[in-house]
């Protein structure tokens, strides 16, 4: 049965790819919903063995995909702790949104190409998570690649959506060549691609520290960065905003930005292995949740605020993985696609109310005239700042600060960061929401309210956003593991340097502290003395620092000096391409060599006969000094 | 100086030839050209005739009766070619008849 879970959402892309056109918008609703829907049923059932014990695996071999002398790569899925985590949120927030999508994309023309490429999406993702060896879940990374670059590309006919489509994929393609060089030294070493046997060969064949295995590592970890979109591979995803709302739902904040997440977490033993490699992942991870925060600090496009959010929460992500609290981060996964979810969908209500704009300048006191979604967006930013107690953000973010410290690779450098980029995403999130949903009205639309299609999504979701953080308490408020106790026999425990519950009570009153800190100077900035705040940022210095975070830190200038500008003056000089001319050279000598000779056909007889009697002349020369001689 | 008649007739014919070959290499007249012929038709005859009285053999007189009889045809079909190109070409100009020229 396991098999089905991604075959459905694939059958109904094919089915849609093929007859989509003639079908009309309610049968195809109900093929891209229903798939996904079915897939979301047949994970609870088969996810209810694991209830009992987190040790449970179901293994799948479906056919032998290659063989060729002694490497053999079957189609084999596995669902373990890990993977039923991962393959829970893809269905279960990949249901809701392609509910949601229904409202959302009802007047566009191109309905059946949206979910066809959804559904597409979503089996090559479940491909990806239950993949086996390294070989399918290549195979599921670059699916979501292209899926990913068509859906960005959705509104194909605005030039500048074909540019972002075609920046994210190039930009990830450079992780994934990097992933790729990666698994053939896999190969090479191991001679298997299998997954849980290259993870048993491992410490047999590299001793901790192995320069060899450091280098896989780094390649695998490169991957992910691009994947992810951590530093420096992070260019790609504030453009990404270019797609549809669920798109950046589902694609840029729930599921493809953690398959980076979920490589990192499979391939443990090779991290745990390589400790400079680990430490990689950690500093990336810190260094990108602070970059990404400050960014989301001034954007003015609210989807862009959500984009560099979700960069910043991955980079938390990335941190726990870096000092080992593999559970937490997967802990820190499953309640951001959540809420991040949530929160797209919620400013994609928004968008539309408003009738498609998504400038939040443009917006405000929207709180009268949108109540439910004021609600719903309210927890959901909530939940990203990690209010106290009620959010499950504040579980996972709390968790993943205190082990930045506690862990045995844990530094104070760690802490520091995470601590500020809380501090950071209170602020911006609360930003956000006081633009948009405070204040006086800017605009002269009249929003209309989403329809139930978009809103019972919203609400379920809010729902989990509140209660799914009660798997997982800290030590200091009930210590209850279910989580991480579920998780423990695919992820390791993380080691503790030392346990205090004094210094995690510490320093979870700083994180809260520093939260509500974040959301009052938010308020300050935004409602109650917005004037000040522009004195304040029309300053020389602050104006420069705007500009250079709005730009997300300069890297697309960056890149384009280093990497665009050489490669399109190296193109430019040679237009008249140097190994076109030896063919044409080639082709010149023969000309000239015909002209030449073309002269002797003139057409004038007395030539002709001249060259008859010269003829003649040789032959009798040749004849009579043969006979001579 | 005693040349052999032999070697003098032959040198005879063989000047004969290459003054025709010249002749009709220089003139652009088609008349012409067709004189020329007939002066090397006539040298090679003159050869045959030479050699066959070296051989005291009838054969080179009977030979040359052939190509008598062969230019009389010849000039006949000759002269009728050049009344059609002078047809088509308005002139006696061999250089004119450079259709096939490239």
């Amino acid at each position: 049965m396991l098999f089905l879970i991604p075959a459905l959402p694939f059958f109904s892309a094919l089915v849609l790819i093929l007859a989509g056109r003639s079908l009309n918008k309610a049968a195809v609703s109900v093929i891209a919903c229903g798939s996904m829907g079915l897939a979301a049923a047949i994970t609870l059932v088969l996810g209810l063995p694991f209830i009992q014990s987190g040790g449970h695996v179901i293994v799948q071999h479906l056919w032998t995909w290659m063989q060729a002398g002694s490497f053999s790569a079957g189609i084999d899925l596995r669902l373990d702790a890990l993977s039923l985590a991962f393959v829970f949120v893809i269905t279960f927030v990949g249901f809701l949104i392609h509910v949601y999508s229904t409202g959302y994309m009802a007047e566009d023309a191109d309905y059946s190409r949206f979910f066809a490429c959804m559904n597409l999406f979503v089996g090559a993702m479940l491909l990806l998570v239950l993949a086996d060896n390294l070989l399918l879940l290549y195979f599921g990374w670059e699916g979501v690649g292209l899926c990913s670059y068509l859906l960005i590309g959705f509104w194909y006919k605005d030039p500048a959506n074909g540019y972002a489509a075609r920046k994210a994929f190039i930009v990830t393609r450079v992780g994934d060549t990097a992933m790729a060089i990666a698994l053939f030294m896999l190969f090479q070493y191991t001679g298997t691609l299998q997954i849980q046997q290259i993870l048993d060969q491992a410490p047999q064949l590299w001793a901790a520290g192995n320069s060899t295995i450091v280098l896989i590592a780094f390649l695998l970890l490169g991957g992910a960065v691009g994947k992810s979109a951590q530093l420096p591979l992070q260019t790609w995803l504030p453009d990404a905003m270019a797609g549809p709302t669920p798109v950046s739902a589902l694609i840029h904040a729930a599921t493809m930005v953690t398959a980076g997440v979920y490589l990192i977490a499979r391939t443990h033993v090779l991290f745990e292995l390589a400790p400079a490699a680990q430490t990689g992942v950690a500093v990336i991870g810190a260094v990108t949740l602070l970059l990404a925060g400050c960014s989301a600090l001034v954007q003015t496009d609210i989807k862009r605020v959500l984009a560099y959010s979700t960069i910043s929460q991955i980079g938390y992500m990335f941190l726990a993985l870096g000092v080992g609290a593999w559970s937490a981060a997967i802990f820190h996964f499953v309640t951001h696609a959540f809420f991040k979810a949530l929160l797209f969908m919620g400013a994609g209500a928004v968008i539309v109310a408003m009738h498609h704009e998504q400038d939040m300048f443009k917006m405000g006191g929207l709180r009268k005239q949108l109540p439910a979604v004021f609600w719903v967006f309210l927890i959901g930013s909530a939940s990203l700042s990690a209010i106290p107690f009620i959010t499950s953000g504040f579980y996972s973010k709390d968790q993943i600060v205190w082990l930045a410290w506690s862990s045995v690779h844990g530094h104070t450098f760690y802490w520091i960061a995470a601590i500020t980029g809380a501090f950071l995403t209170a602020m911006y999130t609360f930003r956000m929401v006081f633009l948009t949903f405070y204040g006086s009205k800017v605009s002269h639309h009249t929003p209309h309210a989403p329809g139930n299609s978009m809103m019972v999504p919203l609400y379920i979701l809010a729902l989990c956003s509140t209660l799914a953080g009660f798997v997982e308490l800290p030590h200091t408020m009930g210590h209850v593991t279910l989580f991480s106790d579920w998780l423990q026999h695919v992820l390791p425990a993380v080691q503790l340097q030392q346990e205090s519950t004094a210094l995690e009570w510490t320093s979870q009153l700083l994180a809260a502290g520093l939260t509500f800190l974040g959301i009052y100077i938010a308020w300050v900035w935004v409602i109650e003395r917005p004037d000040g705040m522009l004195r304040f940022s029309q300053m020389p210095f602050m104006r420069w620092l705007r500009k250079l975070w709005f730009s997300g830190w300069a890297f697309d200038a960056l890149y384009d000096e280093m990497l665009v500008h050489p490669f399109v003056r190296t193109a430019r000089m040679n237009r008249r391409d140097m190994i076109d001319r030896i063919y044409t050279t080639l082709a010149r000598i023969m000309e000239w060599g015909h002209n030449i000779l073309a002269r002797t056909q003139s057409g004038i007889l007395r030539w002709y006969i001249m060259g008859v009697v010269l003829g003649a002349i040789v032959i009798l020369s040749v004849l009579i000094w043969r006979v001579n001689v | 100086m005693n040349i052999h008649p032999t070697t003098a007739g032959m040198t005879l014919a063989g000047i004969l030839f290459v003054l025709g070959l010249i002749s009709m290499l220089i003139r652009r007249n088609m008349i012409f050209m067709l004189l020329s012929v007939e002066i090397m038709l006539n040298a090679a005859g003159l050869a045959f005739i030479v050699a066959s009285s070296h051989w005291a053999q009838p054969d080179g007189q009977v030979m040359f009766m052939f190509i008598l009889s062969m230019a009389a045809a010849e000039v006949s079909v000759g002269l009728a070619l050049i009344l059609q190109l002078y047809h088509q070409l308005k002139s006696l100009d061999s250089d004119e008849a450079s259709r096939m020229k490239g």
